[in-house]
C-alpha cells in the first residue's frame, strides 16, 4: 500500500495550510502484526506530528486499537504477536534491542476505555508511579499529585478528600484519576482508547475539554467510536478498515470531504 | 433500502426542486405579464410567492432537524448547501414579485419601447437556474461550473440596457418613472442570474467539497 501522507488543501480566498503539523513525533513505517497466523495490520505507514490530537476512527475490529498499542508495546503482553516494521518516536525505533519497554511506557502513558483507578486513596493513585520512579519526599509527591490533578482538570473536586478512596469518585472522575495518574509521570505521548465511551455527555464533555487542554503539553492519540468526538477534539483523524490505514488528514476534510469512498460510506453511516 | 435518515434527506432535495421549479415558473410568468401587460398574471405572480416563502421556511426547519443528528461528510455538505440554495431561490421568487409589482405599474402607461433586451435576459437568467439545478439533479459539478461565466453576459446586457433607458430618460422626462420601472425589472434579471450563480457555486461544493465562491474577485484584488 502507498504511503499515506498529510494532503494540502486549499480553499477559497487563500490556501489554506497542509494540516497544523508540528515536527513528527511518532512515525510508523510498513507496519505490519499479527496474531498467530492472521494479519491484523497491514503494511501502515503513518506520521504523527507531536502536540495535537489524533482520532483513530474505524469499525470495531478494524485495527485501531491493536495499532495504538503498538505505540508503548502493549501488544508484546500478548502470545502469538510477531510485528514487522518500524516505528519510531522521537526518531528511535521503539522495538529496537536496546529500549527498555517499562522506559518507553513511562514515556507512552495510556488511557483505558473502562477507568482502573488502584482500589487506594485518590492521593495514592498517583503517588504510586511517582515512587516507581523514584520520587521519594513527601513535599514533593504533595506538589506533583497537586499538578496532576489540577491538569486532570479534578484538583477542586478532591483536594478535600485526597485520602479517601478513589473508588468513591464518579465515573467520570475516576476517568480523569487515570489521566492525572498518566499525566504526573510526564509522558510525551497519551494513548486513549475510547476514553469517554462509558460515560453521560456531561462527563464526556469535561474529558474532551480536558483533552483539548493537554495538547498543550503532550501529543494524544486516541480511538474513538464516536464521530462527533473526533471532530470535536482532534486535528488529525486516521480511517481504518480491516487491518488497513484507507485515509489520514486533517479533521476537517475527513468529516466534510473525505477523499476515499469508504471512509466517505463510513463517516456517513452507510458502512461499518 | 433507504434508512429513515436517506428518506429524510431525499425530501429535503424534493423541497428544493419544487422551490426550484416555483421559483422558475414565477420569474417567466412575471416577464410574461410584462410583455403582455397582463395585471392578472402579476398578481397571481405575487400570490405564489406565499408557497416559496413556506417551502424556504420548511427547507429549513427540516436541515436543522437533520443537523441535530450530526450529519459528516456529503450528507453534511447537501444540508448546510440545501439551506443556501433554498435562500436564494426564495430570493429569485422575491425579485419575480418585484417585476410584476413593476408590470402594473407599467401596464397603467403606453408601452416606452419593444421589450427586447428583457425577455432575452429572463431567458439567459431562467437557462442559468435550469441549468444549476439540473445540475444538482445529475451531480454533475462540471455543469454547474458551466453556469457560472454566464452571468457576465446578464450583467452586460443589464447594463447595455441602462444605459439605452438613461438616454430615454434624457431625450424626455416624461420616460423616467416608465425608465426607472425598467431599470429595476432589468436589475432584478441581473440578480436572478446572481442566485443561479450562487447556487451553482453550492453545487460545485456538494459535489466537490470545494468552496469556489469570490475566486475571481479575489484574484482581482490580488
Amino acid at each position: 500500500m502507498p504511503e499515506v501522507t498529510l494532503q494540502k488543501i486549499s480553499v477559497a480566498g487563500g490556501t489554506e495550510s497542509a494540516p497544523p503539523s508540528g515536527p513528527a513525533l511518532i512515525e510508523v513505517k510498513r507496519l505490519s502484526l499479527h496474531y498467530g497466523a492472521t494479519r491484523a495490520l497491514k503494511e501502515i505507514s503513518i506520521t504523527l506530528p507531536e502536540r495535537l490530537v489524533t482520532a483513530f476512527i474505524g469499525p470495531s475490529g478494524c485495527g485501531k486499537s491493536t495499532f495504538l498499542r503498538c505505540f508503548n508495546r502493549m501488544n508484546d503482553l500478548i502470545d502469538n504477536v510477531r510485528i514487522e516494521g518500524v516505528v519510531k518516536i522521537g526518531g528511535h525505533d521503539i522495538y529496537g534491542d536496546d529500549v527498555d519497554v517499562i522506559e518507553l511506557r513511562k514515556r507512552v502513558g495510556m488511557v483505558f476505555q473502562k477507568s482502573n483507578p488502584f482500589p487506594k486513596s485518590i492521593y495514592e493513585n498517583i503517588a504510586y508511579g511517582l515512587r516507581l520512579h523514584g520520587l521519594k519526599a513527601k513535599s514533593e509527591l504533595d506538589g506533583v499529585i497537586e499538578t496532576s490533578l489540577r491538569g486532570a482538570a479534578l484538583w477542586d473536586e478532591v483536594k478535600d478528600r485526597l485520602h479517601a478512596s478513589a473508588l468513591g469518585l464518579s465515573g467520570g472522575q475516576q476517568q480523569r484519576l487515570c489521566i492525572a495518574r498518566a499525566i504526573a509521570i510526564k509522558p510525551e505521548i497519551i494513548l486513549m482508547d475510547e476514553p469517554a465511551s462509558a460515560l453521560d455527555p456531561l462527563a464526556t464533555a469535561r474529558i474532551e475539554d480536558l483533552i483539548l487542554d493537554l495538547k498543550r503539553d503532550y501529543t494524544i492519540v486516541i480511538v474513538t467510536h464516536n464521530m462527533q468526538q473526533a471532530a470535536r477534539i482532534s486535528d488529525h483523524t486516521a480511517f481504518f478498515y480491516l487491518g488497513e490505514l484507507i485515509e489520514f488528514d486533517t479533521t476537517k476534510k475527513i468529516f466534510t470531504n473525505p477523499t476515499n469512498k469508504r471512509t466517505e460510506d463510513y463517516v456517513t453511516g452507510r458502512f461499518g | 433500502m433507504q434508512t429513515h435518515f436517506e428518506k429524510e434527506l431525499a425530501a429535503l432535495k424534493e423541497k428544493l426542486l419544487t422551490m426550484g421549479s416555483l421559483a422558475e415558473s414565477a420569474v417567466t410568468r412575471a416577464v410574461k405579464a410584462l410583455v403582455d401587460r397582463d395585471d392578472d398574471l402579476a398578481r397571481q405572480v405575487q400570490a405564489a410567492d406565499d408557497e416559496l416563502d413556506a417551502l424556504e421556511v420548511e427547507v429549513d426547519d427540516l436541515a436543522i432537524q437533520l443537523l441535530s443528528k450530526a450529519p459528516l461528510a456529503s450528507d453534511l455538505r447537501l444540508i448546510t448547501v440545501a439551506m443556501k440554495i433554498s435562500h436564494d431561490l426564495e430570493r429569485v421568487g422575491d425579485e419575480a414579485t418585484k417585476i410584476s409589482r413593476r408590470a402594473i405599474d407599467l401596464g397603467r402607461e403606453p408601452q416606452l419601447k419593444p421589450y427586447v433586451d428583457i425577455p432575452r435576459m429572463t431567458t439567459m437568467a431562467l437557462e442559468m437556474l435550469k441549468g444549476a439545478l439540473d445540475a444538482f439533479v445529475r451531480r454533475d459539478s462540471a455543469a454547474a461550473r458551466a453556469v457560472i461565466p454566464r452571468d457576465t453576459e446578464v450583467d452586460a446586457l443589464n447594463k447595455q440596457l441602462h444605459r439605452e433607458l438613461a438616454s430615454f430618460m434624457v431625450e424626455n422626462p416624461a420616460n423616467i418613472s416608465r425608465c426607472l420601472s425598467l431599470m429595476v425589472i432589468s436589475k432584478s434579471l441581473e440578480r436572478i442570474a446572481d442566485h443561479a450563480t450562487n447556487v451553482a457555486e453550492e453545487v460545485v461544493f456538494l459535489f466537490e467539497g470545494r468552496d469556489i465562491r469570490h475566486q475571481l474577485k479575489g484574484k482581482a484584488l490580488a
